[in-house]
């Protein structure tokens, strides 16, 4: 057909009208996908392309949104599940097929493991060629069935629209998790005629999460709780993902029962506040784990009794009967045996045990007791004249942030330290790997939690090693000038693995030990980024001051005494109730 | 402890490969799997026959598999009447001489012969496990040269024993 007649046709075609122009549906699969994605209102997309998803970047090109490249696939979904749980939107990740997409792996299952909504699309090879290793496949289906809370394979076009709609209901819904669309090319290419299927509605008869509480069961909870002599509720991300921040405050005010949270739970309740206990387990402090141990009613919302939380099952909480509030049935009664479980989104269980007329028990004698533990034991460490704490610099940044900051970080001492001194004014502003304690999270992390509040003031805090694993994302805060805060707690060591085999490997510090390292300051340079090296706390007082009040991105590598151990701790196998290094008189 | 355990499921592909995937990520020790469609279009049913420790971990079982979202409904059926079935096929070395007697030891099991050969005979025998093994231990030691089992399949009676035990007028 030439040109000229083709001209013609069109001149003959009628215009469309408005009405017609609105109701234009998308040409084909890629097109599918970029119309569904703004439909559910996706405001960013972290990705990286490549061969199988070329036809759907150029449908991206075609009709954008905006979208970040990040420099590593792991950096892009650790960038969405900042983003998640910052916004608790659903973070949307696309990478392409084979290598693509088996480097989102480490971030799905962290995203599973702390609840996180994500959708994830991978490009695939062509449907004629799955299943003959052809190049750039991976069976990502097979490999992500049990670190996703769902997976799909889109088989025909049609289904597409579908498929979406329901990634992102089971993403975000229920227990949040993971959700992944896997797209052959031909799939994204195939051509699109059945608009009709845009307007399916999401119908998961297997799928139908139980979010109001059973009215019996919390009767019998208030009851329970109204008896109580020594409670004590334990505050989990369930609280953060319901929403649930105010309930609980009025709740724990009105009844006056001491609140301590799991590492995710932190911001549920205002860190400063006269009934929180701090932070539980492992690292928590002596106050919240005595509390648990020593509590005879245990209401634990929204937290699943990790065995970092719990320390050893056969001593947890051994005279506390058990209340547990969980979206999911699964995690009642999985690790401690449960008297009165309530299966319910914590939002509406609080707000039922609100509405209940409950008396509130008396609690002032255990209050003051708790509080007494807590002024003979606080948290401590012993300052040295000649170094730089990593305590210490968290300290300067809480109190210059006024603990306002959003905190991002990896895993490890750094991670322990902030949660234990960052103490949050506000819910959604902690961003950490709990579940999977991931390295080279916390700093990807924090930019994406930067795109979802581009007003914060974002704060990664992270180990010199965890974030030589995912350091080329400097790039980003090159590309968008975004004003994340990168504090490196430099001790020269996986400090974690250090401290344990300093402890229980008679300092042996096999592979532990990193003497030599980049020059931080220099490498962010490289990256055109503002960076400094402070070895004192006088230099970080000088700096954090000028730093955090930046509008641009900023590198701080702190050079912190290496012998720093985090304390106090309950030793591994050990209960909560034989923590080490309470004291440091 | 022997669990039985039913699963209706949407006839998804992968939806087999999910469950089996979750019983092994939480190391549960499955003695048999059957898979077929069930009375409802679109829908299969499973039958599994698991070992597990203790109560606890089979409720753990049964919480897990219900979070798929492509399972409907599970049951653990173990303490309900049921009916259970599973078919074998056993191929037993029988020459001309021994025939006879094998056909008239395993009569009671109502075995039937489904194909012969020079020296061998090919039973099909049908019943709940236990049936099949007494089935297979008898015709073991003329020696069994071929053994393929279904593993069970298996649903609720529709009359059941009262639930709660009859209240004594002695107590």
């Amino acid at each position: 057909m030439s040109a000229e007649v083709q001209t013609k046709q069109a001149v003959l075609e009628p215009m469309p009208t408005m009405e017609e122009q609105q109701t234009t549906r998308p040409a084909d699969g890629s097109a599918v996908l970029i119309q569904a994605l703004k439909d559910q209102g996706v405001e960013v997309i972290f990705g990286y392309p490549g061969g199988a998803v070329l036809p759907i970047y150029d449908a991206l090109y075609k009709d954008p949104i905006p979208h970040v490249l990040a420099r590593h696939e792991q950096g892009a979904i650790h960038a969405a599940e900042g983003y998640a749980r910052v916004s608790g939107k659903p973070g949307v990740v696309i990478a392409t097929s084979g290598p693509g997409a088996t480097n989102l792996v480490t971030g799905i299952t962290d995203a599973m493991m702390d609840s996180l909504p994500l959708v994830v699309f991978t490009g695939q090879v062509a449907s004629s060629v799955i299943g003959t290793d052809a190049f750039q496949e991976a069976d990502i289906i097979g490999i992500t069935q049990p670190i996703t809370k769902h997976n799909y394979q889109v088989r025909d076009v049609a289904d597409f629209p579908r498929i979406i709609k329901e990634a992102f209901h089971i993403a975000s819904t229920g227990r949040r998790g993971p959700v992944v669309v896997d797209i052959p090319k031909n799939v994204a290419t195939e051509v699109f005629t059945t608009p009709e299927s845009f307007d399916v509605e999401v119908d998961l008869p297997g799928y139908q999460p139980t979010t109001t509480p059973n009215f019996l069961q919390i009767q019998k909870a208030v009851h329970t709780l109204t008896h109580a002599k020594k409670p004590i509720i334990l505050a989990g991300a369930g609280i953060l993902h319901a929403q649930a921040m105010d309930e609980l405050k009025e709740f724990v005010e009105r009844h006056r029962i001491p609140v301590t949270n799991t590492l995710l739970g932190l911001g549920s309740i205002p860190g400063d506040h006269e009934l929180f206990l701090g932070m539980a387990g492992m690292h928590g402090t002596y106050t919240a784990n005595m509390a648990l141990s020593e509590c005879d009613v245990l209401l634990n919302i929204g937290a699943r009794f990790d065995d970092r939380l719990t320390g050893n099952l056969k001593t947890f909480a051994p005279n506390a009967k058990v209340i547990h509030i969980d979206i999911d049935p699964a995690e009642i009664g999985k690790n401690v045996p449960t008297e009165i479980p309530i299966v319910a989104d914590a939002k509406e269980a609080l707000k039922a045990l609100l509405a209940a007329d409950m008396y509130s028990p008396e609690t002032e004698e255990w209050i003051e007791s708790l509080v007494k533990k807590t002024e003979d034991f606080p948290l401590w460490y012993k300052e040295d004249d000649s170094a730089l704490l990593p305590q210490q610099a968290i300290q300067i940044i809480h109190r210059l942030t006024n603990g306002d900051a959003i905190v991002t970080t990896d895993v490890g001492q750094h991670q322990m330290w902030a949660a234990q001194y960052y103490a949050l004014n506000n819910p959604d502003h902690w961003v950490t790997s709990g579940g999977l304690g991931t390295m080279g999270f916390g700093f990807p992390a924090a930019i994406g939690a930067q795109f979802a509040k581009p007003d914060k003031r974002v704060v990664a805090i992270v180990g010199d090693a965890g974030f030589q694993m995912t350091a080329q994302e400097l790039s980003l805060l090159q590309e968008f000038r975004i004003p994340v805060k990168v504090v490196i707690l430099n001790n020269g060591a996986l400090g974690m693995v250090r401290q344990w085999q300093e402890t229980f490997y008679d300092e042996r510090y096999s592979q532990s030990l990193i003497p030599v390292q980049p020059n931080f300051v220099k490498l962010a340079e490289a990256y055109d980024i503002k960076g400094y090296r402070i070895n004192s706390p006088e230099e970080a007082e000088a700096v954090f001051a000028e730093a955090l009040l930046s509008d641009e991105p900023v590198l701080i590598d702190c050079r912190v005494k290496q012998q720093e151990n985090v304390y106090p701790m309950v030793a591994p196998g050990k209960g909560l109730h034989e923590m080490i290094g309470v004291s440091g008189k | 402890m022997r669990r039985i355990i039913t699963v209706t499921v949407i006839n998804q592909s992968g939806v087999l490969n999910r469950v089996t995937g979750l019983l092994m990520k939480r190391q549960f020790n499955i003695e048999s799997i059957t898979v077929g469609h069930s009375e409802q279009p679109g829908m299969s049913k499973m039958t599994f026959i698991v070992h597990v420790e203790d109560e606890g971990k089979i409720e753990q079982l049964v919480k897990q598999l219900q979070k798929q979202i492509d399972v409907i409904k599970v049951n653990d059926i173990t303490d309900k009447a049921i009916v259970m079935r599973e078919l074998a096929l056993v191929k037993v070395v029988a020459p001309p001489q021994a025939r006879s007697e094998i056909n008239s030891i395993v009569e009671p099991f109502r075995a039937t012969i489904i194909d012969s050969g020079k020296n061998v005979v090919t039973y099909q025998v049908v019943g709940n496990p236990e049936k099949i093994e007494a089935f297979i231990d008898l015709v073991k030691p003329y020696g069994i040269k071929e053994l393929s089992r279904t593993g069970a399949t298996a649903f609720v009676r529709d009359m059941q024993k009262a639930p709660s035990p009859q209240l004594s007028i002695l107590k």
